[in-house]
């Protein structure tokens, strides 16, 4: 039987230098036994280290375990760390993938345990503040479940940089001057402050951001484990705030409620404002501005449910052209204007290449709200039915007649149906003037979303190519709208 | 009294002042506003860029993490000091306890006295930074302003690098909201009812179009800095928002039809279901009752279930014609039971996505088997290792030493792993 004896129980380096020499030994597992230098095994024979090691390499995720579970209080740990490195290098080098192999199992619950109470240090360790001839120094008492002050002090020394603290635990402490962290012995509790003025403020505030209609006692004590509790200021609150609960809650659900507040003019001041949001249809807009504002509220269609807002027209009130594309996308709906996102982009794009100039143009669509399903952090878009492009005729046809353009230029067959009431195809359309009514003519070309959507980029750009030589034709026919520069 | 002193450094307005002579002394404030903002159910401090202290000035750290320092006996999680600067407020939302028309008592905070309690708390690692709200008064602007206040102070003069959640007032200026932005970790807008006419009914003066256009332009302007290096710090950890469950008459349905589309539309990193819970003074509009604590809970579980488990908003409650998720079993276990066909698995061979719909197996499980399966081929005892414990999955599962009872139907197993029906009550 062999026996090793560590000095440092948390420190993976010479857990390293002992596992080595046992590994160059190939001294089983079940042939040496582990223990601290306080609780020194007198029996047993030292491994032999003066072996050659022959090199050998561990996967990196079992040095990030041992290094967690070192700081775990068990005794045990060492000899199953070793008991699973042995394992990694005779039997399985894949071993750290079987979750489910037990002896890993037990070694990642300890893992657990250990980080649980680093993390509960962060959280329920409290500092008290005192005043020596250095000025303010805080110091606080905690009792870890493990290993871990050293592991802790890392995350002190960011948060608390700039402050003097100590922290005093039963297995020594921890000192920080703003400069440098120093290892110190335990020290008793006794050695701590007992009190700091602002634990006062705090149950305070504790108190208060209690709701005792949802008083929840076991999550409490799941999350906040009771052996913690002795070293919070908070928690001798808890008994009482429990045993309050039940009568305030009732009070609250006793007290006769409030009548809700009238006006002055004596109706219920949320029925007046729920009135408010009616869509007036009544009144017809004379110019965009108030059309526009009146459309911001349209209710004529479900489609306003999930939508952010109507996306109106833009461009000038008299604008001798008027393109009509088929509903807002997820930028435009988040944006508010239309022909902002992907496809308003190679819309810009085909316009300037046909000489045209943006902000002569007026854009807008057949459907004004963003149709959409949703998947997880995405919209997709969806194409609007009959119904939602015949409801939404109604802004389309006045936007028109207070513009009163010379020419409409339809961008896909959803712009072509909203404007003269029939399915008809893009391709059958092309390129032909038809006039729809007095003084106003169509003309019809593809949707520039529909481009990007292309998979073959041949056949992109040669669509592409098409639609700025429709635009082209449309600069030809409309002298007017050319880029001047 | 050192402390008090501290806190009297004021540089309020002379009316400021005059509006501070009558207000109660500064430890009723922070019980009175800490009540008044205590059911804003956010307490989140995770998802902020790491940052620590180390240079030699100011305080703190946030670790990307969040750190609950404390817990109340409603099991809810203390992490920030959450206050309002102040609990007057011009508008009049019924279910609101800082309703114009409440006769709660009123209280507001100077900027120092935030600044100073937030500081002296954090010292003392009681919280991992502020969540700071407050009652509409005067006007949006004024308002944000001040919240805008309190945080600049924090980070530009005490150089705090704390957790600073801010709740954007819709109806403030863009120049305000970008300011707030920039010291924030995280903004937020409450979309408060499920449904227009919920909020139109009970927040008169609160419109969707504004609460869901301020959205809009927080998500614009988080990718747009997300994607651009060099751009100014904007609300690093995002936007989320709350919704209330049980004041309106939204059914479940309807509410997670309402999340799908907002986490879709905003990109929002959570959804906060708020129990309409009754307050002292409460408007006759509103349901006078104990809070449905257990539907808020099974919302959250369907909410988890269609961020982390891929999971339609749709499917959830499919088939299901009140559209109300089953108070007593999980909403998971619920699907499975109406979907027998899908199952029993092969968790073996089956996918991923198929796992992750099996009833008690969570993601980080589904992931270890995963990984184990490719390996060494998993049997039950395997599975009950990887999860603790194996009774949930069992009707649902197949493994070369295990396979379910065929003729079970789903009201036997629902029998015979339903926790017993009891008396849904407050305590």
């Amino acid at each position: 039987m062999y026996r090793v004896t560590i000095q440092n129980e948390t420190s993976l380096p010479e857990f390293r230098d002992h596992v080595r020499t046992l590994i160059g030994a190939r001294i089983k597992p079940r042939d040496v036994t582990f223990s601290t230098a306080e609780s020194a095994d007198l029996f047993g024979e030292t491994p032999p280290a003066d072996r050659k090691v022959p090199a050998f390499t561990v996967p990196g995720a079992y040095v990030e375990l041992a290094q967690v579970v070192l700081s775990h209080r068990d005794p045990a740990r060492f000899a199953l760390l070793y008991e699973l490195l042995w394992r990694l290098l005779h039997e399985d080098r894949k071993l750290m993938s079987i979750h489910s192999d037990p002896l890993l199992h037990k070694l990642r619950h300890m893992e657990k345990s250990v980080r649980r109470d680093l993390h509960k240090m962060t959280a329920f360790l409290r500092f008290r503040k005192v005043e020596d001839d250095d000025g303010e120094l805080y110091i606080a008492w905690f009792e870890p479940q493990h290993l871990i002050l050293g592991a802790a002090a890392a995350f002190f020394i960011k948060r608390f940089a700039n402050m003097r603290w100590s922290i005093l635990t039963p297995d020594g402490t921890l000192n920080w001057d703003t400069n440098a962290l120093s290892y110190g012995p335990a020290v008793p509790k006794a050695q701590a402050p007992q009190d700091d003025a602002m634990e006062d403020w705090w149950r305070s505030y504790y108190a208060s951001t209690f709701n005792p209609a949802r008083v929840n006692p076991e999550m409490m004590r799941s999350e906040m484990p009771v052996r913690y509790w002795k070293n919070l200021p908070e928690t001798s609150l808890i008994p009482g705030m429990i045993a309050a609960a039940r009568a305030r809650t009732g009070a609250m659900l006793d007290t006769a409620p409030t009548e809700p507040r009238k006006n002055k003019s004596g109706d219920i001041v949320m029925r007046e404002f729920f009135a408010s949001d009616a869509p007036q249809v009544s009144v017809i807009a004379g110019t965009l501005a108030a059309l526009r504002a009146e459309a911001a509220s349209c209710r004529r269609c479900p489609l306003y449910g999930h939508a952010t807002q109507t996306v109106f027209g833009e461009g000038p009130e008299r604008a001798p052209v008027v393109f009509v594309g088929e509903q807002p996308g997820d930028q435009e709906d988040l944006g508010g204007k239309p022909f902002i996102g992907p496809a308003g982009q190679m819309f810009d794009r085909a316009l300037a290449e046909a000489g045209i100039a943006r902000p002569m143009v007026y854009v807008t669509n057949a459907v004004k709200h963003f149709k959409f399903v949703p998947r997880g952090k995405k919209r997709i878009h969806q194409k609007p039915n009959a119904g939602e492009v015949e409801h939404c005729r109604w802004w389309l046809e006045r936007e028109l007649t207070l513009i009163q353009p010379k020419l409409v230029v339809a961008l896909g067959a959803t712009a072509v149906k909203a404007l003269i009431g029939k399915d008809v195809k893009i391709t059958e359309m092309r390129g032909r003037l038809l006039t729809i009514r007095d003084g106003l003519t169509l003309v019809a070309t593809a949707h520039p979303s529909y481009l990007l959507r292309l998979p073959d980029a041949a056949v992109k750009a040669a669509e592409y190519g098409r639609f700025v030589e429709d635009l082209t034709a449309v600069a030809r026919y409309l002298p007017e709208i050319a880029k001047t520069a | 009294m050192e402390q008090r002193q501290k806190f009297r450094i004021d540089t309020a307005t002379p009316k400021e002042q005059k509006e501070n002579m009558a207000s109660p002394d500064l430890k009723t404030k922070l019980e009175i506003l800490a009540d008044a903002a205590k059911y804003d159910a956010s307490c989140a401090s995770s998802g902020a860029p790491k940052r620590d202290s180390k240079n030699g000035k100011g305080m703190g750290s946030t670790t990307g993490a969040g750190i609950c320092h404390s817990y109340t006996p409603d099991g809810r999680c203390v992490s920030l000091l959450k206050i309002l600067l102040t609990n007057s407020c011009i508008f009049d939302c019924t279910y609101c306890i800082n309703r114009r028309s409440s006769n709660v008592r009123r209280a507001r905070f100077t900027v120092d006295e935030v600044v100073g309690l937030t500081l002296e708390f954090y010292k003392r690692n009681y919280i991992e930074g502020l969540f700071l709200s407050s009652g509409i008064i005067r006007d949006a602007d004024y308002t944000m302003e001040q919240l805008v206040a309190v945080a600049r102070r924090l980070r530009e003069e005490h150089h705090f690098r704390g957790y600073i959640h801010l709740k954007a007032i819709p109806e403030a200026s863009q120049e305000l909201i970008a300011q707030a932005g920039r010291h924030a970790d995280r903004l937020s807008i409450n979309i408060e009812l499920p449904t227009e006419t919920g909020l139109a009914q009970y927040a008169p003066e609160k419109k969707q179009t504004t609460i869901r256009g301020t959205m809009a332009k927080l998500k614009l302007r988080i990718d747009e800095v997300q994607a651009e290096r060099k751009a100014p710090r904007f609300s690093p950890s995002g936007q989320s928002t709350q919704m209330i469950v049980g004041a309106d008459g939204a059914n479940d349905a309807t509410i997670l039809t309402t999340s799908a589309a907002l986490y879709a539309s905003y990109g929002l990193r959570r959804i906060y279901y708020s129990a309409f819970s009754p307050i002292p003074d409460s408007s006759r509009a509103l349901p006078l009752k104990a809070p449905p604590l257990m539907r808020e809970h099974r919302l959250y579980q369907a909410d988890w279930l269609m961020r982390y488990y891929g999971f339609d908003s749709s499917e959830i409650l499919a088939g299901d014609a009140a559209g109300m998720l089953d108070l007593e079993i999980d909403p998971k276990f619920a699907w499975a039971l109406r979907n027998r066909a899908q199952f029993p698995l092969d968790v073996n061979a089956a996918p991923r996505e198929m796992l992750l719909r099996v009833p008690g197996l969570g993601a980080r499980t589904v992931d270890r088997m995963i990984e184990t399966r490719r390996h060494k081929t998993l049997r039950l005892d395997d599975i009950a290792r990887l999860k603790g414990a194996v009774k949930r999955a069992r009707p649902f599962i197949v493994t070369p030493d295990h396979r379910p009872v065929q003729d079970l139907d789903s009201a036997a197993i629902r029998a015979r792993l339903a926790p017993p029906p009891k008396q849904l009550s407050l305590f």
